[in-house]
């Protein structure tokens, strides 16, 4: 008598474990990727939007306190691949999705790939901004289309040198112009006691801009077919160059954002970073000692004479396939995107970098920072993000080939391999990762 | 006392909370012939995992004093200019004193959740013990299979479900998946038949007490060990649930202080101010929890203790 009923008891487990499972799997993504209308919806509109920029509810305040019929609703939440991105997949999945979304553009391919985006072409005014902004923003949104555009850009991360300007004048040593100068720059440095910088093994979105620099591409999709292209011959003279850099004992290696890495820079032990704008708020919250000290210069070249400059970070607004205000939602992303006062409001509460031509001369822009000894330092942003070359693709499973080539990296710094097989091994790795996932793919 | 240290603990978990407890009351050495190298081990491995335990909660509590200059440069495990006050000033001033509102909402899930899911599972492992029905042992068993699913591995599909009844971004999307305790239902039943007898459950019912009432007034009383085991267990599990708020909640007037905390970790880059307020906010919130343990720790023994007696 007893044994039946266990039977029944592991069917009834086994019938429900099976209904759960399906209904994990069954639900479908999206609904293919025909342009919604953007027709305005008649009365009051209230839009959800959810971002991980901190201070976005202030900003907002000031569209919602003109814009009586279209109302905003801020979800702060942590950021993308903290947690955001998976929970935009899923609520695309289960039909309630946000109006709007902050993603980053090395995740918009992602997105795009499982067709979680709603196409913004279809509203005129989206098309007509196009000139407003700095043209590689563009690229970064449009994602290799002509007419198509799947987010608005926020803000842009163009890369330049921060240094130790008291350290480089005391001793001589002058501010490196190329590569090739900031390795006998490295060398005087290092027998000083000090290094010239930090490599890191984990941020390889950095790397991808040292690359982007360098005119190298990772990714390319011809509109059918994915390439990828992580040891084309740019991004193989970067990785053997930062290579040579750790063998030689020129660069320290510490895990990046830690207390150890700040400390490095608080102490005066590494003299420069080649970061992206932002950074500039990231060494004076790491190392408030050394306030006064810094300065910034353009990135060191390939060649001397170039002007190429690379680029880490920045996000875009979009809204997800199945939008339903994608009038209001864009009129809303292009106020907060170009317009003087929004752009200010967002620079001041979250030291965001414009993405527009325009917001590149805002007045917040024009003034010479303390930290930094009183330099102007987003003169050199402005001019770097003028140099970003415009046509820097990503990949449709960066989380993956970020984490593949870091695994590489982190290898090659405790001595086993190299720089370069990382990427050998990414490259393979991420040729799988596409199939698996049905992506088509050459190679 | 001897008796109960003398017989052996089947489960892993159960035997390593008996130790536990041991160490608490300070009861040294486990019989009266144990050698003395056996013991200094025993002693050391003690030593080692306390140390292990406090050294991140003593960490905590002193780089909450510091400024956001000194964390950095200052020893990490001692003191330098004290400034706790301010940085719990300041960060409870911060987003317009958001974070209060997360210890709020900590508690409400916490407190509330952990109550009715003891109040359910009670009654659930009481009916299981002391009623007889067809397909009793069936539900029992699906039951305990429920204590085999990993609470993260429901997130997903409860996110689905709860969209298509679109309680998403609700408080109802952390409350009601918190008030299911299948580990309690076990609990709760294995103590109800060894503490109920069956011939108070008579005795009741011969003077007229209805059975609710014979639950609430009989049972109830007889079952607290159990039934105070099961609340701290929900409690400090709803407290430190992150996935299921990570997934359900978007409004930042929802979070729990754990989301909360982790919401802005991630934003210390654009707003360093946050990285001292994530110190000093995990300060606050470990507190209440070190106070429901203070309190109702002597149940807990009991409970425990009493689920292995028999």
């Amino acid at each position: 008598m007893r044994y039946p009923k266990r039977i029944a008891a592991i069917a009834a487990l086994a019938v429900s474990a099976t209904v759960a499972l399906a209904g994990c799997s069954s639900s479908s993504s999206g609904s293919g990727d025909t342009a919604a209308a953007c027709a305005p919806t008649k009365g009051k509109v209230t839009l959800d939007f959810t971002t991980w920029v901190p201070g976005m509810a202030d900003v907002v305040k000031l569209w919602n306190d003109k814009n009586p019929d279209i109302q905003v609703k801020v979800q702060e939440g942590p950021n993308g691949n903290n947690g955001t991105y998976k929970n935009f997949f899923n609520e695309v999945k289960a039909g309630n999705a946000p109006d709007l979304g902050q993603v980053e553009y090395d995740a918009l391919p992602n997105f795009r790939v499982q067709n979680a985006l709603a196409d913004l072409s279809a509203c005129s005014a989206v098309v007509k901004a196009k000139s407003d902004f700095v043209d590689w923003t563009w690229n970064q949104v449009s994602l290799g289309s002509d007419k198509s555009v799947y987010g608005i850009p926020q803000d842009s991360g163009p890369m330049a040198l921060f240094y130790r300007k008291d350290l480089f004048e005391k001793n001589g040593i002058a501010v490196p112009k190329t590569w090739d100068e900031y390795k006998e720059a490295a060398k005087k440095i290092r027998a000083l006691g000090g290094y010239i910088t930090n490599f890191s093994q984990t941020d390889i979105n950095q790397f991808a801009g040292f690359v982007w620099q360098a005119g190298g591409q990772w990714f390319a999709n011809d509109g059918k077919d994915w390439t990828v292209d992580l040891t084309s011959s740019e991004s193989t003279k970067v990785a053997d160059y930062w290579n040579g850099l750790i063998k030689d004992g020129l660069v320290s290696t510490v895990p990046a954002w830690t207390d150890e890495w700040n400390n490095a820079y608080n102490s005066g032990q590494a003299w420069t970073w080649n970061s992206a704008v932002w950074g500039a708020n990231s060494i004076s919250s790491g190392a408030p000692d050394t306030a006064g000290d810094w300065a910034v210069a353009p990135s060191p070249q390939w060649s001397a004479g170039d002007d190429a400059a690379g680029n880490w970070g920045g996000s875009s607004v979009v809204s997800f396939t199945g939008s339903k205000h994608l009038y209001e939602a864009t009129k809303f992303a292009l106020w907060l995107n170009t317009s003087d006062e929004a752009l200010t409001a967002l620079n001041k509460a979250a030291n965001l970098y414009p993405a527009t031509k325009k917001g590149l001369k805002l007045p917040a822009l024009q003034q010479g920072v303390d930290f930094y000894g009183g330099q102007k330092i987003y003169d050199v942003f402005a001019q770097a993000s003028s140099q970003v070359k415009p046509d820097f693709t990503w990949g449709p499973t960066m989380t993956q080939t970020y984490a593949d080539v870091s695994d590489g990296f982190k290898g090659a710094v405790s001595g086993s391999g190299t720089l370069t097989d990382a990427l050998k091994s990414a490259q393979e790795s991420t040729i799988k990762a596409l199939k698996a996932q049905s992506i088509p793919v050459k190679g | 006392m001897t008796a109960e240290t003398l017989i052996p603990v089947p489960t892993g978990q159960r035997a390593e909370r008996e130790e536990r407890r041991r160490s608490r009351r300070g009861y040294r050495g486990t019989g009266p012939k144990q050698s003395p190298v056996s013991r200094a081990v025993a002693m050391t491995v003690m030593v080692v995992f306390t140390l292990y335990t406090l050294i991140p909660l003593w960490w905590l509590v002193v780089a909450s004093s510091k400024s956001r200059g000194q964390l950095l440069t200052t020893n990490g495990l001692w003191f330098a200019d004290f400034n706790l006050f301010k940085n719990i000033g300041d960060m409870l001033a911060y987003g317009d004193g958001i974070f209060g509102r997360w210890m709020l909402n900590s508690i409400l899930y916490a407190g509330v959740g952990g109550f009715l899911a003891t109040l359910l599972a009670g009654m659930c492992g009481y009916a299981l013990a002391k009623y007889r029905f067809r397909g009793r042992e069936t539900l029992f068993n699906v039951v305990l299979g429920g204590v085999l699913v990993p609470a993260t591995a429901l997130a997903l599909p409860l996110f689905l479900l709860f969209s298509k009844v679109q309680l998403t971004d609700t408080i109802w999307a952390v409350l009601l998946p918190s008030i299911v305790s299948p580990f309690g239902v076990y609990l709760s039943r294995i103590f109800a038949a060894a503490s109920v007898p069956d011939e108070l459950m008579e005795a009741a019912r011969l003077d007229g007490s209805g059975e609710l009432r014979t639950f609430f007034t009989i049972a109830v009383r007889l079952m607290t060990p159990a039934l105070v085991t099961v609340f701290l267990f929900q409690f400090v599990a709803i407290w430190n649930n992150f996935f299921l708020p990570l997934i359900m909640l978007r409004s930042t007037e929802l979070f729990p202080v754990t989301f909360g905390l982790y919401t802005w970790n991630t934003q210390i880059n654009q707003v360093p101010e946050l990285r001292t307020f994530v110190l000093s906010g995990a300060f606050l919130s470990i507190i209440p929890l070190v106070v429901t343990f203070l309190l109702l720790q002597r149940y807990w023994r009991n409970g425990l203790g009493s689920g292995s007696l028999k």
